[in-house]
């Protein structure tokens, strides 16, 4: 079966490496840092207006890829829930010695609640590992879409993205 | 004696709203018409946030979009005939003739200017057992779950990975059923990646390659056979599947709804990347028949965004003919929306769209 956004609806690992929106392996390190998983030329920036930083650039035309300046992002999370395509995640490597800390958007209801163990999936919503829910963000501006932040161990940072809806 | 206005704007969807929105403020008169009980075609169904830029009011929710363009219709004063089918425009000495029924009783309005936003509606696909209930459009099941707050059953078998499969099998999961899988005969998703990406997430099998065989029930589905198939889109024995599903949901497309654009006359153009045969139309969205317009799914399938931008246009140009622009200004506010549908019909899913877009400037012109 051919790899690939387009096939699966997986972004498959070349489509990640090479993605814009992606920050080097050494600006993990250095503390909690936005996602954009965001692989397809698509007309779509609202991810542009969002971050009070300018730290995300579309510009023209609009369909380029964003593209994340890791010096500029401060982590702090906002474009999360702009993003229409919840293509957005944000990610602490460093969370403790042994864990990282992952925010996802999620539309489901219930919300999961704060401090409850749960399942955590990746692209596919295949399981990956149990991780413990530290935030559940919903306001105003978020519109309906609640961001989810969950402690994993430090070797999912760039797996985990979502809690398993499948058994 | 019939009543005459400046022009009438048929179908109260994203297309109709923009375009009676753009009379309005121009100061035209305008009356616009609505089979439905309520204005805003499919946008009250749409409860995901838009794609697009800040001008198409990317991010917001297609519903509060649709609050939005009915608040601006009222603030103008708007005159909105609901539960109203229009089932017929005649070409008349002073102007075109708008028949439509309302409250059982056959009415008409005379309008210098008709603005055709009748939508499109969804295909269907035959296959053994596509009549059994429990087989339904995607679109339909987006109503019952979004709108009538039904759920149509509790495990999905979508057919067709365009947005609309893609959208409505993420709103079906939301509204707390399962997608037991999605199917689509072409070897690849049709849809955006990160609609396709979400369902995923929530381990909802995309079976590309891979198409309904056999709905199996007798009253109702009781299950579903889908089968692999090869690149000539022949089924490749051994490979089916039977899926315990209740439901079935067609996501295969969207035809232009054209029967008002037959009967008033227009000429037409085949085009296969805009859903069939549509009515061609000139920079300012009037067709062959002088003084009527199409704008939204009528004048080639889209989506809410260029629908949009499309009755902007409609509406600014009939607004000019109607003498409430001047050339110059009307001139600078149709460059505007132009801008903004070229750069919603830019990248790999919107160059089809342009390219079938131009080609209908071009018949106007003359071409072939």
């Amino acid at each position: 079966m051919k790899e690939g956004v387009k096939y699966t609806g997986i972004p498959s690992r070349q489509e990640l490496s090479s993605c814009p929106g992606i920050v080097d392996t050494e600006r993990f390190e250095k503390g909690p840092v936005a996602v954009i998983e965001c692989v397809q030329e698509i007309p779509c920036n609202p991810c542009e207006d969002a971050c009070p930083f300018r730290a995300i650039r579309v510009g023209s035309p609009i369909t380029n890829l964003p593209t994340l300046d890791g010096e500029k992002c401060t982590g702090c999370g906002v474009c999360i829930t702009q993003c229409p395509g919840l293509a957005i995640f944000k990610v602490h490597k460093n969370y403790t010695d042994t864990t990282a800390l992952v925010e996802f958007p999620y539309e489901y209801f219930p919300s999961p609640e704060v401090g409850a163990e749960v399942d955590l999936g990746g692209r596919d919503g295949a399981f990956i590992t149990k991780g413990k829910v530290v935030k559940v963000q919903r306001n105003k501006k978020s519109d309906g879409t609640t961001v989810v932040a969950v402690e994993v161990p430090k070797e999912y940072f760039m797996d985990v993205r979502t809690i398993c809806r499948n058994k | 004696m019939k009543r005459k206005v400046q022009s009438v704007v048929i179908g109260a969807g994203p297309a109709g709203l923009a375009a009676a929105i753009e009379i309005a403020k121009a100061g035209g008169q305008v009356v616009l018409i609505d089979e439905n009980s309520k204005p805003g075609g499919q946008l009250f169904k749409q409860i995901h946030k838009f794609f697009g830029s800040r001008e198409h009011r990317a991010g917001v929710r297609g519903y509060n979009i649709g609050i939005q363009l009915l608040e601006e219709t009222k603030e103008l004063g708007v005159e909105v005939l609901l539960d109203s089918p229009v089932y017929g425009i005649y070409k008349e000495e002073d102007g075109l003739l708008v028949s439509y029924v309302r409250e059982g009783k056959e009415e008409a309005i005379i309008a210098e200017k008709v603005i055709l936003a009748a939508g499109g509606m969804e295909n269907a696909i035959a296959f053994p057992g596509s009549t059994l209930p429990g087989v339904m459009g995607a679109g339909c099941a987006q109503t019952m779950i979004n709108v009538h707050r039904v759920l149509p059953g509790e495990k999905v078998v979508m057919v067709g990975s365009g947005n609309v499969g893609l959208i409505v099998s993420y709103q079906l999961l939301q509204a707390g059923a399962q997608v037991l899988a999605l199917v689509e005969a072409a070897p690849s998703i049709g849809g955006y990646g990160v609609h396709a990406a979400k369902i995923r997430r929530a381990g909802v099998p995309i079976k590309v390659s891979h198409t309904i065989k056999r709905v199996i029930g007798t009253t109702e589905v009781e299950a579903v056979e889908i089968v692999q198939l090869d690149e000539k889109f022949n089924p490749i024995p051994g490979t089916e599947e039977i899926l315990e599903a209740d439901t079935v949901c067609l996501a295969v497309g969207l035809s232009p709804m054209t029967e008002l654009a037959w009967l008033a006359g227009c000429n037409f153009t085949y085009e296969p990347a805009l859903g069939g045969h549509i009515p061609v139309h000139d920079e300012n969205m009037e067709t062959s028949v002088p003084g009527v317009y199409v704008a939204g799914d009528i004048a080639g399938v889209e989506e809410a965004s260029t629908a949009m931008e499309e009755g902007r246009l409609a509406g600014i140009a009939a607004a000019e003919a109607l003498g409430c622009y001047t050339e110059d200004e009307a001139k600078a506010l149709k460059q505007q929306v132009w801008a903004r549908l070229d750069a919603l019909r830019t990248g790999p899913f919107g160059q089809a769209r342009f390219d079938a877009k131009k080609h209908i400037l071009d018949v106007a012109k003359g071409g072939k």
